[in-house]
């Protein structure tokens, strides 16, 4: 609701500039270390080190890039992030489908065939989204341990579903309570089972939803540094920890470029995700904000 | 039999969620907090020693300057968040042209990584190569910011970069609910002669509350898990400069081998989450049911 159409606090031309002017001043925060990673890692070591760090490159490179993606020195290998991309989407993709399948079920349970305790399993799951993961660490790591997966990609996959089923769970429900029950009841009356009321009657209508639960566990999970560090092995760490070796590398020169090279590659899915699909990325954040 | 299958079915579809749900979290918080009463070093051991741990716990004083830097970062890192989330919100619904681009942008920090954040603000706020140096480039030699290098200041750059990457949310949370006010009610107070100023302070902002809150509970719980951008900005550091619960439990629990320490400094935490999250939990619920 916009109240400027009526000859108030926006209508004076003085104001109009002033509140353009932090609106661009803050368009402007909000880019400027965007800005300083892209063209930072654009320029050779020496420019960054000595030159301006918000000039534009002198001598334009992409070798930062190159560096950083295959070559550059992370833990005792001088793979660059390439691989660690590569456990990060082997471990994301998995467990954001199965986690999605889950949740959407889920959903479709607590709002369409309610049974009594549905609540308490209900709250029992939305309690799950909230829990500080250190909380979790000591006992995870025994339990990945005494299922042998310790350090594994399945490891890692199967800790990440589990903390993705109660907000996935969350996001359908929310989704299915406004769904028409008659719609269900009158296919019960026609013989529809469980399974093909879930198949032929929520499915086809479950894609927002379904884009939005995808979005939101594949941000979070891309993300997650915590897990990711305390879980994964040799070979599987994921894409976010290994930035933070390549960055905090205590040995040979800071190779500044590098790092912001790495960073961006580092954000580029999530970015791709939130450029393509920004509506639902906002829908996300917003029940994920505004539970009930 | 098919009845009753159709009966039971939906329990059986719940139960491998609810199962796990039951081991990964509920189990774990009951054993995370046995192992916070026992003497547990490098792996869990189980000799009882009561509430010893938390004696040591609060006589610690990485864990003091650990609490006292949540506090410091979670009331900053709260306020500034919300205030600046509101008066963007405010400001873009003004009829903005190209609200459509700037909306996006003031939000997209939000889709990041922390430790990306973290790796992007540690460089910008570098003495060295940073924002300092590009000003003394520019000419304006006597400029210094190096609170990143400094132990009295470096928890403030903790709450620079952590409400550059959520402050756009919160404006996106508090616009959704400037949207939805209701318009009428508007119109009366104009026609009473409430000036725009008047209007925001008296009607919109009130109605607001509900945001508020949701946007504490989402900051403060956000600040309470706050620990990659932590690891990638300041690693904790200078010394211990930066040290949160979140870094103090990891570092105790696997680096200290203070495993029975470490446990009770979780349990801290997680009493700190819920005595947030429940309540707001409980109201938003209890709301939604009489709905």
């Amino acid at each position: 609701m916009s109240i400027s159409s009526q000859n108030n606090i926006s209508s004076g031309r003085l104001t109009r500039a002033l509140i353009y002017s932090i609106l661009i001043l803050f368009v402007i925060y909000y880019l400027l270390p965007l800005y300083v990673m892209i063209i930072n890692s654009l320029k050779p070591l020496d420019e960054v080190r000595d030159g301006n760090l918000m000039a534009f490159p002198k001598l334009w490179t992409i070798d930062p890039w190159r560096s950083a993606w295959s070559t550059a020195q992370i833990g005792v290998e001088a793979s660059g992030l390439k691989p660690y991309f590569i456990n990060s989407i082997l471990m994301v993709v998995p467990a954001t489908l199965l986690a999605t399948m889950m949740g959407a079920i889920n959903g479709y349970v607590l709002t369409k065939w309610r049974f009594r305790g549905d609540n308490i399993i209900f709250v029992l799951l939305l309690l799950s989204c909230f829990i500080p993961f250190q909380i979790v660490l000591i006992p995870a790591a025994r339990v990945l341990g005494f299922l042998e997966v310790s350090g594994t990609i399945q490891g890692l996959i199967l800790i990440h579903t589990v903390y993705g089923i109660g907000f996935a769970t969350l996001f359908f429900r929310n989704y299915y309570a406004a769904f028409p029950t008659e719609l269900i009841q009158a296919a019960q009356i026609d013989g529809a089972g469980f399974f093909q009321i879930f198949w032929r009657i929520l499915m086809p209508s479950s894609m927002p939803i379904t884009v939005v639960t995808i979005i939101w566990l594949f941000t979070n999970q891309w993300n997650d540094f915590l897990f990711g560090a305390s879980f994964s092995g040799y070979g599987t760490t994921p894409m976010t920890v290994a930035l933070n070796n390549l960055v905090n590398s205590t040995t040979g020169v800071k190779e500044y470029n590098v790092h912001f090279a790495g960073a961006i590659l580092a954000a580029l899915p999530t970015l791709f995700v939130y450029i393509m699909a920004g509506k639902y990325f906002v829908r996300g954040l917003m029940v994920g904000a505004v539970k009930g | 039999m098919k009845e009753h299958l159709q009966q039971l079915l939906p329990r059986l579809v719940l139960a491998p969620s609810f199962a796990l749900v039951l081991i990964f979290v509920y189990a774990f918080i009951i054993y995370t907090g046995y192992l916070s009463f026992t003497d547990s070093r490098l792996l869990p051991s189980y000799g009882w020693v009561g509430l010893e741990n938390y004696e040591k716990l609060f006589k610690l004083r990485h864990w003091n300057i650990a609490l006292k830097n949540l506090a410091i970062f979670g009331i900053l890192y709260i306020i500034i968040s919300t205030f600046l989330g509101l008066l963007l919100a405010i400001l873009l619904d003004q009829k903005i042209r190209g609200e459509g681009f700037i909306r996006p942008i003031y939000l997209y920090p939000m889709a990041l990584s922390f430790i990306v954040t973290g790796t992007a603000w540690k460089w910008f706020l570098d003495p060295g190569i940073g924002i300092e140096h590009s000003l003394h480039l520019w000419g304006w030699e006597s400029f210094h910011f190096n609170w990143i290098k400094d132990r009295n200041f470096a928890i403030y750059t903790v709450v620079i970069a952590a409400v550059w990457q959520s402050s756009g949310f919160v404006m996106a949370m508090f616009l959704a609910a400037l949207r939805g006010v209701d318009s009428e009610m508007i119109k009366a107070a104009q026609i009473d002669g409430a000036s725009g100023f008047q209007i925001y302070r008296r009607i919109i902002i009130p109605l607001m509350r509900p945001v508020f809150l949701s946007a504490f509970v989402v900051l403060a719980h956000l600040a309470i898990k706050a620990y990659d951008l932590v690891i990638a900005l300041t690693n904790a550091g200078p010394g211990n400069a930066t040290q949160l619960p979140s870094t103090f439990m990891y570092s105790y629990t696997f680096t200290r081998n203070q495993m029975g320490i470490g446990a009770s400094s979780a349990i801290i935490m997680m009493i700190m989450m819920f005595s947030i999250i429940i309540p707001y939990l409980y109201g938003e619920l209890k709301t939604g049911d009489s709905k």
